[in-house]
């Protein structure tokens, strides 16, 4: 396939329109001079400056922050542990229950997580904040890195585990000086994965959190129900720079690293 | 015998270094071996030889410890094996795949197992050096394993699996991945290594060609069991069974009914109309037994004429002819339909063919030329 | 001993933090509405003993799910959400297929970079996603503008806050989620098959449907699925795009439990949202299972 058709032309670039050209909007009008966000007038960045000075903004980003490297960090670790387990662990008690427990929340409903989540801390007489917040997070973002990690898993090459143990290595020793290193691409994205999630949650942090301590889509939901307003805009403009940035730099990092590859594996196959 | 040839396996006072004892292995209602027992010696060349599922490679599983027999027991070195995991077994193998961890160069690659011994530093790199000498892969040392050919990687993992100095080496297809032209230079270049090192090798194949050649012992399996081990020479000259003889090289098989005709030798009745064959065989049959005579291509002589002295002679016409370069096959049919193959070798450049389609010819072979099959 | 230890954690995490919130959901749900903190009774009081939680289980009802039937606001809640889920799941896949499509059909070397493409909206906050169609959907919002300016239309039309709004949230939003698997299915088709159909004198079109459509299957499934079922329950863009006149149970539950402060009632339309999507996602998995199955 070298030439696209007239079809596929049409519908890739409407299509990539659509997907597009409201971020390219919202970006745009962040840089309105005019509080009315949908009247032009001028260029300005006034917009983020006042941002800068918003301190219930910083405060509620700090919190994101925080819970979301914590919940990430943990969510990693144990989805790290549940895809090992569904991939290699055999037949255990429950096994059935386990993987049902692993996929159920990736479609489950946000409202009917947060809702039961929060039952529960108030169950058990848990103070709704940070800690609250980081708990729940990691729940549901454990099971989208044991996914992310499983199916890279299901494709690695059980014989170079069975190399390690066949040199002399125990099992915990195979899984630290051989699994893990070659899985370490996916363990990374399902960090990130986990991550962004945790930063983009509104419903569960609704329930989870307390008065202590709010999360930046709590606060922006909260500023977005009363209207479109410039400063959400600015707001809106620095987190989708930042994904951008950072989804462009791992994508031409893998680029860079197949490239490399394929170089190498050219240039040795010519030697033969 | 003569006593310089290495033949531990006709010695009765020889100590076998691996010994299965009614090994019995089952995956839920699948049974891959059916009560084994198989001795092998040290410093042997060991191939087991046989198609897909036929158990082979559970064989080898088994002695690396991947596996454990459901019933009797495999010894290494006079001691019960099975209760030791694969990490604590002095036996290395070499992977299909090669399994050469990618995140780990060439060096590292065959340090990997010296590591986990915690040997000392010094010794550590004279052993990964002197391996690297011995697999001629000194310059590609620092390079990580999609950095080399596949011939290259083939080389590490063999190193790498030496390394440790194993008592038993095991080594499962291992030349599968190479190329034809490879393949043969590397049989060589494995059976050098192997007599160098004083190692045991158990290879497993499904390539006959291969084992013959690496091979100082062949076993031939099917179905979870053992059909016949032996020498490569033994195992191609006289198959124990119709299913040895038929797996390994080309052969005709000719079914008939024995009848004793003096000391070992029988006249067999194959055909209505045709004259008996006569073959000679160690084995004995009772009158009327029926039999299978085995005869490989190259032991029939294909001619014009009736050769006078012939002890079995059959006459046919010509029906395909494949020319093979060095070999010319002749696919004869014989009156009653049967074809048989006889095979000329091409001794002369260019020179003239002197069958063609449809000519009629004579096949003929000597008494001793065939084995005769009980199954 | 470790291999007990490994599945032990997430084990016991999941069971703790996912599981057990579920049957104290379906508890409260049998619970009634009380004026104190928590909200609702009874509450079960372990120090008296097997009276005590005699005396818990006696007072459990199902009030709260006869509530539910009775009060037509729930059921037209649940009929709407599952309606508004299934008209906006054929809308996305109606404007995602061209896209997989034509990802799957571009030249090789492009596909990493429109596969980013998909994939970048994706990692962008959800909120802020909803958000910029404000700005373009209300009464003077750049879409309005446009088409006045254009002339196509005289009066700004009413588009946000109604199920118009909704409905173009959610084929935005949910876009790349069926866009992805549809694609990998389309990538994984061997362009022989195609080429292989045409000789045997099928004309573009009629390979399409015959071989391109059905081979594509179950990534459509797997899409439709992964957009129907999170909808149903969507809370952020009925909230934010919808108006009073749409009615989604994510938005129905949150009102009853932050402003009714009513949790008995808010458990039990979550049970019963749940027992709806049972069914999907019971689908779901065993049409993934298929599918990694055969590619084993």
């Amino acid at each position: 396939m070298t030439k696209l058709s007239w079809f596929n032309t049409v519908s890739l670039t409407l299509g990539f329109a659509f997907l597009y050209i409201p971020m390219i909007i919202l970006i745009i009008f962040s840089f309105n001079e005019s509080k009315l966000v949908t009247v032009w007038a001028g260029f300005s960045t006034k917009w983020y400056g006042e941002l800068a000075q918003n301190e219930a903004f910083l405060d509620a980003a700090w919190v994101t922050l925080r819970v979301a490297v914590f919940s990430s960090t943990l969510a990693t670790a144990l989805g790290t542990a549940a895809a090992y387990v569904l991939v290699r662990g055999g037949r255990f008690f429950g096994r059935t229950l386990f993987s049902g427990m692993i996929y159920a929340p990736l479609v489950m409903p946000e409202v009917i997580t947060g809702l039961s989540l929060l039952l529960l801390f108030i169950g058990i007489g848990l103070d709704r904040g940070i800690l609250t917040i980081v708990l729940a997070h990691t729940t549901f973002s454990m099971c989208f890195v044991s996914v992310v990690v499983s199916s890279r898993l299901v494709t690695f090459d059980r014989s170079l585990e069975e190399a390690a143990l066949d040199l002399g290595c125990s099992p915990a020793q195979a899984f630290r000086l051989v699994t893990l290193p070659i899985i370490a691409p996916a363990v990374i994205s399902g960090w990130l994965l986990a991550f962004t999630l945790s930063l983009d949650d509104l419903v569960i942090a609704s329930f989870t959190s307390g008065p202590s301590a709010t999360t930046l889509p709590i606060k922006i939901f909260s500023a977005v129900r009363l209207g479109v307003s410039p400063e959400i805009n600015a707001l809106s403009t620095l987190m989708i720079a930042v994904v951008t940035i950072g989804v462009i730099t791992a994508s031409l990092v893998t680029k860079r690293a197949m490239m490399r590859q394929r170089q190498d594996e050219l240039a040795a196959a010519r030697v033969e | 015998m003569n006593s310089s040839v290495f033949a531990p396996w006709d010695d009765p006072q020889a100590k076998p270094l691996i010994q299965f004892q009614n090994v019995t292995k089952r995956f839920g209602e699948f049974t891959a071996i059916d009560n084994l027992s198989l001795d092998i010696f040290e410093k042997e060349f060991f191939a087991l030889l046989g198609p897909s599922g036929c158990g082979k490679t559970t064989m080898m599983r088994m002695l690396a410890g991947f596996e454990t027999p459901t019933d009797g027991h495999i010894l290494l070195g006079g001691q019960d094996i099975d209760p030791i995991p694969p990490n604590k077994r002095a036996v290395n193998m070499m992977f299909q795949s090669y399994a050469l961890f990618p995140h780990l160069s060439v060096w590292d690659n065959i340090a990997f197992g010296l590591r986990r011994n915690n040997v000392p530093k010094h010794d550590l790199e004279d052993r990964v050096e002197e391996m690297l000498r011995l697999t001629r892969l000194e310059q590609f040392a620092r390079r990580k394993p999609h950095q080399i050919s596949g011939g290259q990687r083939q080389r590490v993992a063999l190193a790498r699996s030496l390394a440790k100095a194993p008592k038993l080496l095991l080594l499962d297809e291992p030349l599968g991945a190479l190329d034809k032209k490879l393949r043969q230079d590397t049989q060589f270049e494995l059976m050098d290594i192997q007599e160098k090192t004083g190692t045991t090798f158990v290879i497993v194949t499904h390539d006959q060609e291969e084992a013959m050649t690496v091979a100082s012992r062949v076993a031939v399996m099917d179905q979870g069991k053992l059909m016949q081990v032996a020498t490569p020479d033994r195992i191609y000259e006289t198959p124990a069974s119709v299913y040895v003889a038929d797996f390994i090289g080309d052969v005709n098989i000719i079914p008939g009914r024995a009848t004793a005709n003096g000391d070992d030798a029988y006249q067999i009745d194959w055909a209505e109309g045709q004259a008996p064959i006569t073959a000679t065989s160690a084995t004995s049959f009772s009158n009327g037994q029926t039999c299978h005579l085995a005869i490989r291509p190259e032991k029939v002589t294909i001619s014009a004429e009736r050769p006078a002295e012939a002890v079995n002679a059959i006459q046919g016409k010509v029906h395909d002819i494949a020319y093979l370069g060095n070999l010319s096959t002749y696919h004869v049919q014989l009156p009653n339909g049967t074809i048989i193959k006889a095979q000329t070798a091409n001794t002369r450049r260019i020179s003239r063919r002197s069958f063609s389609w449809e000519d009629p010819v004579w096949l003929s072979w000597t008494a001793t030329a065939a084995v005769l099959l009980a199954s | 001993m470790r291999r007990a230890f490994l599945i032990a954690v997430p084990y016991v995490w999941l069971l703790a933090l996912f599981l057990v919130p579920f049957f104290i959901v379906l508890k409260i749900s049998l619970s009634d509405t009380e004026l104190a903190i928590p909200p609702y009774t009874p509450t079960l009081d372990l120090s008296q003993g097997w009276a005590g939680i005699k005396e818990f289980f006696s007072q459990l009802d199902f009030e709260n799910f006869v509530w539910l039937t009775e009060d037509d606001l729930y059921w037209k809640a649940y009929l709407s959400s599952v309606k508004i889920a299934l008209i906006s799941t054929f809308f996305t896949l109606l404007v995602g297929y061209p896209i997989a499509y034509g990802m799957a059909r571009a030249p090789q070397e492009w596909r990493p970079t429109l596969m980013m493409l998909v994939i970048l909206p994706f990692w962008t906050s959800f909120l802020i996603r909803v958000y910029a169609w404000m700005g373009i959907l209300s009464n003077e919002g750049y879409l309005n503008q446009l088409l006045l300016w254009t002339g196509i239309i005289s009066t700004p039309l009413t588009i946000l806050n109604t199920n118009t709004a909704v409905y173009i949230g959610i084929v935005y939003t949910y876009l790349p989620f069926m866009i992805l698997p549809i694609y990998s299915a389309l990538e994984r088709l061997d362009g022989s098959l195609i080429e292989a159909a045409e000789d045997l004198g099928c004309s573009r079109i009629q390979a399409f449907w015959l071989i391109t459509v059905p081979l594509s299957r179950p990534g459509i499934i797997a899409g439709c699925f992964l957009v129907m079922i999170p909808v149903i329950g969507e809370f952020v863009i009925p909230s934010l795009l919808g108006g009073s006149g749409t009615l989604m149970i994510g938005k129905v539950l949150w009102e009853e439990f932050f402003s009714n402060r009513d949790w008995p009632v808010a458990s039990a339309v979550a049970v019963v949202l749940l027992l709806i999507l049972v069914i999907p996602i019971v689908l779901f998995q065993r049409n993934q299972q298929k599918q990694t199955e055969a590619e084993q």
